[in-house]
């Protein structure tokens, strides 16, 4: 037969190359700060710009869709191609996926930087961000499976496989978690309430890493560690069970984040059983990768690509076996808001993440100039480099994770609570600082990779189109009874229904009795909505990021019920869009901050916001100096009161006309405290709002004798 | 418009337990008995596709 000659489109790997190289610099950059800011607060500068809060999710946002997200379309733009033996459906559709997706890190960059946030980890980006996602998403689809349909080879490659769930089942998460109302044009409040909020956020915070930070990659470790090894993947059976089992499982677990919580029970049980469950298919394919290079361990003595893949898909396999051993809930009961968490996260996204992007960007940038690495001696030296530095930043946060849990949790013989929380994390600053040694290493590992590229790139010349040839596809009529699995291999879209019917059953199954019974979510009479000025501190606490050091959930223990107050039940957070119970401790809870038990005078606030050194010696949060200066924006007040009454919120008709003069009335109250405490200030100013947030936190449900709805 | 709480109860619920289990059963069910049952031989095709030894491709 006539075969065709074609040419694969290389300049668009470079671009997500470069973009994967420049944005991995900065996004490890902003960690290191974020991190040494945490024994170190001065340096954030005292600026509300970089300040920890807003920091943290710039660090998490670049890492997971600038960094990972570059280095998963160079991967899926070079290997599709390959694997369709055709060049990209359309030229015009891969540049607009490539700008769209810069443009929405840039508007990411400052948004997030500027304080807009919808306080949802990794979900942060506000509303008129998360359209551009979605159409960029859906043109990076197109392109897609547009290039699938014009394929010249008939067998759809499991690499392929797991593209296409990754590109429908993010589509679906991203969707479904950002239904939220605009308030203004950086202002949303998110369409579900606590619990229903936290489950949402929790199934795509999950899922995000599944889909976002491991299908895509394993679709790549399946393509390129064949590649660089030259030899077929060990069995392609294990990866069809891989692949299936995977997506299948994985969907179900994200109420592991949830356990203990105020979230009902059956969900709680729900994720753990699946958690668990996962352990198969993760093993199965990090073993798949292992066994790939049986025979062929010398080729990675020598080969600084198979190596930095070995260890990418080793801590893949660690983190995927925690991860479970973290769902059961005796463990959870000790890692959950500590660094523990933390350091699990960062096995995957420094070993399994950072390293296939790595090894990829090794691999992909010689063969795309034409040339040999310029020093492969470098590219091994980056190799120890990185893989000490993983393990300088993890192990001092498990033992730092362990270790606060355990102090949280001990009782003098007298029955009393015998660390303060200050003393548990005053114990801790030594691991955090050797975790920045850590974090430091490693960016020096990936600085030395630029410059090897870059030197590769210089000796080299780019062929941006490399020539092909293939023969086209022919209509076979095959009178052989196939397989029915053969058949739904070849065809991309019936493979996309399947994987989005098979994603859509484990969200369905959970989310929709939460929303739909209401005992699931019993009412509590003495729970309020928030007053205006409540409502604007409250943003003002979203808007800093307050809940990356601060959970608002008291989990059932005897410890947590001696130091904060009554356990946090779900009838309590109805009015909460978007919900805040945090994930992560490294200051206390706040849920109760405002009961009578913990409740503090308006000044402490005021002056503990300004310098927290001033009240709480060795704290380590940073001041907020800036709520000082800056006034209500008393403009918005209407429109949000207004927002929050279609969501649900029981204000009466016509209140947001009312809602400003009660803000100025509850102002003037706090400030007249703070006179009496000979502290002159204005009513107007945003601590005043934040101070309001804070006392009325758990107040409802301790001032007043519980009543619970009659439903319950 | 508001998405709390506006059912009161759902009618058979038990459904929504026992169909995931059921769909969860029967899935595992037929992909493992296809895939095993599946000789090696079909997949060596496959699997080679990624090392492109089927055509020639000028790099």
């Amino acid at each position: 037969m006539q075969v065709e000659k074609f040419y694969y489109d290389n300049k668009i790997v470079k671009a997500f190359g470069i973009a994967t190289i420049v944005f991995g610099v900065v996004g490890m950059i902003a960690g290191l700060w974020a991190a040494i800011q945490m024994y170190y607060p001065a340096s954030s500068l005292n600026l509300q710009f970089t300040t920890f809060g807003r920091m943290r999710p710039l660090h998490t946002n670049a890492i997971i869709f600038a960094f990972v997200g570059n280095s998963m379309f160079m991967g899926v733009y070079y290997s599709l191609q390959r694997l369709c033996k055709a060049r990209m459906f359309s030229d015009k559709l891969s540049w607009f996926h490539f700008w769209g997706w810069q443009a929405i890190i840039a508007a990411a960059a400052i948004t997030l930087l500027l304080g807009f946030t919808t306080g949802k980890e990794y979900a942060e980006l506000e509303w008129p961000i998360d359209i551009a996602i979605a159409l960029v998403w859906v043109v990076f689809g197109i392109n897609m499976i547009g290039t699938i349909l014009i394929r010249r080879e008939r067998h759809l490659y499991v690499a392929i496989w797991f593209y296409i769930a990754t590109w429908v089942t993010v589509a679906m998460l991203h969707i479904v978690n950002s239904f939220e109302i605009p308030v203004s044009l950086f202002k949303s409040y998110s369409w579900y309430a606590g619990v229903q909020d936290a489950l949402v956020q929790w199934w795509y915070g999950h899922n995000a890493v599944a889909f976002f930070l491991t299908t895509p990659i394993l679709g790549i470790m399946y393509y390129f560690l064949p590649k660089a090894a030259n030899r077929p993947v060990y069995s392609y059976r294990l990866s069809i069970i891989h692949f299936w089992a995977l997506i299948f499982i994985y969907i179900w677990a994200g109420p592991h984040h949830l356990l203990y919580t105020a979230l009902p029970d059956w969900a709680q049980s729900l994720g753990t059983v699946f958690s668990i469950m996962l352990i198969a298919p993760s093993w199965g394919g990090m073993l798949n990768g292992l066994f790939t290079l049986r025979g062929a361990w010398d080729k990675v003595r020598e080969e600084p690509v198979l190596k930095f893949m070995v260890v990418a898909i080793t801590c893949y396999g660690m983190s995927t076996f925690e991860g479970p051993l973290l769902s059961l809930k005796n463990v959870n009961a000790i890692s959950h808001f500590s660094d523990w968490t933390i350091a699990h996260v960062h096995i995957g996204g420094l070993g399994w993440n950072g390293f296939m992007a790595f090894a990829v960007l090794y691999f992909l940038i010689p063969k795309m100039w034409n040339t040999e690495l310029y020093s492969k001696k470098l590219a091994t030296n980056h190799f120890w480099l990185g893989t000490i530095g993983i393990i300088l930043y993890a192990v001092p946060l498990y033992w730092a994770g362990f270790e606060q849990a355990s102090m949280w949790k001990q009782f003098t013989p007298e029955g009393q609570i015998k660390y303060d929380f200050l003393q548990t994390v005053t114990n801790i600053v030594p691991m955090y600082i050797t975790r920045s040694v850590g974090g430091t290493l490693y960016l020096i590992g990936a600085l030395m990779m630029v410059y090897n590229l870059f030197k590769t790139i210089a000796k080299g010349s780019f062929v941006s189109d490399e020539a092909a040839e293939a023969a086209p596809l022919v209509k076979v009529e095959s009178h052989k009874k196939e397989y029915w699995h053969r058949v739904i291999e070849r065809k991309p879209l019936t493979m996309l229904v399947l994987s989005l019917i098979l994603v859509s059953i484990g969200g369905l199954i959970q989310i929709i009795p939460t929303f739909l019974v209401k005992s699931n979510i019993p009412t509590i009479a003495a729970v309020k909505p928030y007053t205006p000025l409540e409502l604007q501190g409250r943003d003002i606490y979203i808007r800093e990021g307050c809940y990356t050091c601060h959970s608002q959930m008291i989990r059932p223990f005897r410890d947590e019920v001696a130091r904060y107050g009554e356990y946090s039940k779900a009838g309590e957070f109805v009015y909460d869009h978007p919900f805040q119970w945090g994930s992560k401790r490294t200051g206390p809870d706040l849920a109760r901050e405002g009961s009578p038990k913990l409740k503090r005078p308006d000044s402490w606030h005021f002056n503990h916001m300004y310098e927290p050194r001033s009240m709480s010696p060795g704290s380590l949060m940073p001041a907020y100096v800036w709520l000082y200066d800056q006034r209500i924006d008393t403009g918005s007040t209407p429109a949000k009161i207004r927002a929050m009454q279609t969501l649900g919120v029981p204000y009466p008709e016509g209140y947001d006309k009312q809602a400003n003069a009660d803000l100025m009335r509850q102002a003037e109250s706090i400030a007249n405290n703070l006179r009496n405490e000979k502290i002159d200030t204005e009513a107007d100013l945003e601590i005043i709002a934040l101070i309001a947030y804070l006392q009325k936190l758990g107040r409802d449900i301790t001032t007043e004798p519980e009543k619970v709805a009659s439903n319950q | 418009m508001k998405f709390i709480n506006y059912l009161e109860k759902v009618s058979g619920i038990d459904i929504f337990g026992l169909t995931s289990l059921l769909i969860f059963f029967l899935f595992f069910t037929v992909m493992l008995t296809w895939v095993l049952r599946t000789k090696k031989s079909d997949f060596q095709d496959a699997s080679e596709i990624p090392l492109d030894k089927q055509t020639t491709t000028s790099n």
